[in-house]
């Protein structure tokens, strides 16, 4: 198995505390992981670790590897904006920039200089709203603002932004949290489009939502990785009682 | 087992046990009458198992209702989905056991119409197996008890040697004179669905296995696992 992401040994310190525990992990080239459990267990600093976003945590302090196609990403020689365009990621709650909908996709792209001329540009922007299944709800108002988007609209914008510089692997915290069903079903679909070209990575509180997305899920706990494994397997035979009691709802 | 955080989720669950449990203990008074109709030749206690036959299936509907109200509003996983799709299976084969008790009950109704029969003896020792083998698969199921249930499992030879042997006594009675060929054939017919009253048991044995560990029941794990009791 072929892991896009691989993480060695990863111990991770805010200050005196630790926040993760010897974490190793691969996630595996186009599949989506979901990384599961109770808040505070570490699954977000986790998540962060992969494209360094924990970088401006003052006292922050790292162990370990995290390879992204067998590259550390924490080797002195990385740039982290470089690495950002591999690794993008999607927030809880949908961020557009208060631009047009059209710039807030055509940003990425920008700053990465990953066009030759207007019409290269135009021709990302409708890619990847269309990848993103929002092209033919938005392509008459492109330069509407994006906050006059609905909630479900912001996170596929900004799920067309991470898509637009081309990424290899694409982080999600919480993507669906702050979205109704209807716009919950059509991210989740989504990601299932998106696994083939992209290696997902999904940071999710909704367990069924893990099971029906994810081909691998991480339980962690405490800032352990308990168990990860193949999700339907995970999710009728935990080899872990910490998962089984987690999973079926008898955490205490 | 740790209780759910939600404690009607937990009600729910045992509810689903209570109900097998109930249909258990009445598919098993249902078989002894029916048994009991054959040797007395009591006709109305035959009646009584064929009438009564509708209580179980209605159980039967009601643990389907309940199971399926909880895969909707729970969406159980792990150890709590294993148990809810056990419960679906095993109401289902204990109902198809009471149905065998019922048969049972129908042939007690044609062997009472022909003269009494000494070979109608040997019924009571053929289902002593059986019976203890739903008891025991039932247990099992309750307590998630997994040693039990391959004991169970295990059992099911013995009841075909001794369905076997009685069918032997029947042919050579038949033999010996033609007017026995009549209730002879009544018998054999109730001996059958004696010998497949533990198959389901078998059946049922099988599904807590699965319940238990997860693992779709192969009889080649058994040898593997060194567990045969």
């Amino acid at each position: 198995m072929a892991f896009k992401i691989d993480v060695q040994n990863l111990n991770l310190f805010y200050g005196e505390k630790q926040a993760l525990f010897n974490v190793s992990l691969g996630l595996p080239a186009s599949q989506t992981t979901a990384l599961i459990g109770p808040s505070g267990c570490g699954k977000s600093s986790f998540l962060r670790c992969l494209n360094r976003m924990n970088d401006v945590v003052p006292n922050l302090h790292l162990e370990g590897k995290v390879l992204l196609d067998g590259k550390d990403i924490y080797d002195p020689s990385v740039d982290v904006v470089d690495l950002r365009s591999h690794v993008g990621m999607v927030f809880q709650k949908p961020n557009p920039f208060p631009r047009s909908i059209y710039e807030n996709v055509a940003y990425g792209p920008r700053i990465h200089r990953l066009f030759k001329d207007k019409s290269a540009l135009d021709q990302i922007v409708e890619k990847s709203l269309t990848r993103a299944g929002l092209w033919d709800e938005v392509k008459d108002r492109l330069q509407q603002a994006a906050t006059r988007l609905s909630g479900g609209q912001q996170q596929r914008l900004c799920i067309a932004r991470a898509i637009a510089v081309n990424p290899k692997v694409i982080l999600m915290d919480e993507p669906c949290s702050a979205l109704d069903p209807i716009a919950t079903a059509k991210i989740e679909e989504l990601i299932d489009e998106l696994r083939e070209k992209f290696t997902l990575v999904i940071v999710t509180h909704n367990l069924q939502q893990a099971a029906r997305i994810s081909q691998k899920t991480a339980f962690f706990h405490s800032g352990y990785l308990v168990e990860a494994g193949e999700t339907g397997e995970l999710f009728t035979t935990p080899k872990d009682e910490r998962t089984q009691g987690y999973i079926t709802g008898r955490y205490g | 087992m740790i209780q759910h955080i939600v404690k009607a989720y937990d009600e729910e669950l045992k509810k689903l046990h209570d109900l097998i449990r109930y249909m258990g203990e009445l598919t098993l008074s249902q078989i002894n009458k029916a048994i009991q109709s054959i040797v007395d030749r009591d006709a109305e206690l035959a009646r009584e198992v064929i009438s009564e036959d509708q209580k179980i299936n209605l159980l039967e509907i009601r643990v389907d209702e309940l199971a399926t109200r909880i895969l909707a509003l729970r969406q159980p996983v792990a150890s709590d989905l294993r148990t809810v799709i056990a419960s679906l299976k095993i109401s289902n084969q204990v109902e198809r056991i009471a149905d065998y008790a019922a048969n049972i009950a129908k042939f007690s109704l044609n062997l009472q119409k022909l003269p009494s029969f000494e070979e109608v003896e040997g019924l009571p020792i053929l289902i002593e197996i059986p019976k203890q083998m739903i008891e025991s698969a039932l247990i099992a199921f309750e307590k998630a008890d997994l040693n039990l249930a391959i004991k169970v499992w295990h059992m099911d030879s013995e009841v075909d040697k001794l369905y076997k042997a009685y069918l032997q006594n029947l042919f050579a009675a038949m033999i010996a004179d033609p007017k026995n060929v009549n209730p002879c054939t009544q018998l054999l017919f109730a001996a059958k669905n004696i010998e497949r009253i533990g198959d389901q048991s078998q059946n049922i044995a099988e599904a807590v296995y699965t319940m238990i560990t997860g693992k779709p029941f192969q009889e080649s794990d058994l040898a593997k696992n060194g567990s045969k009791i």
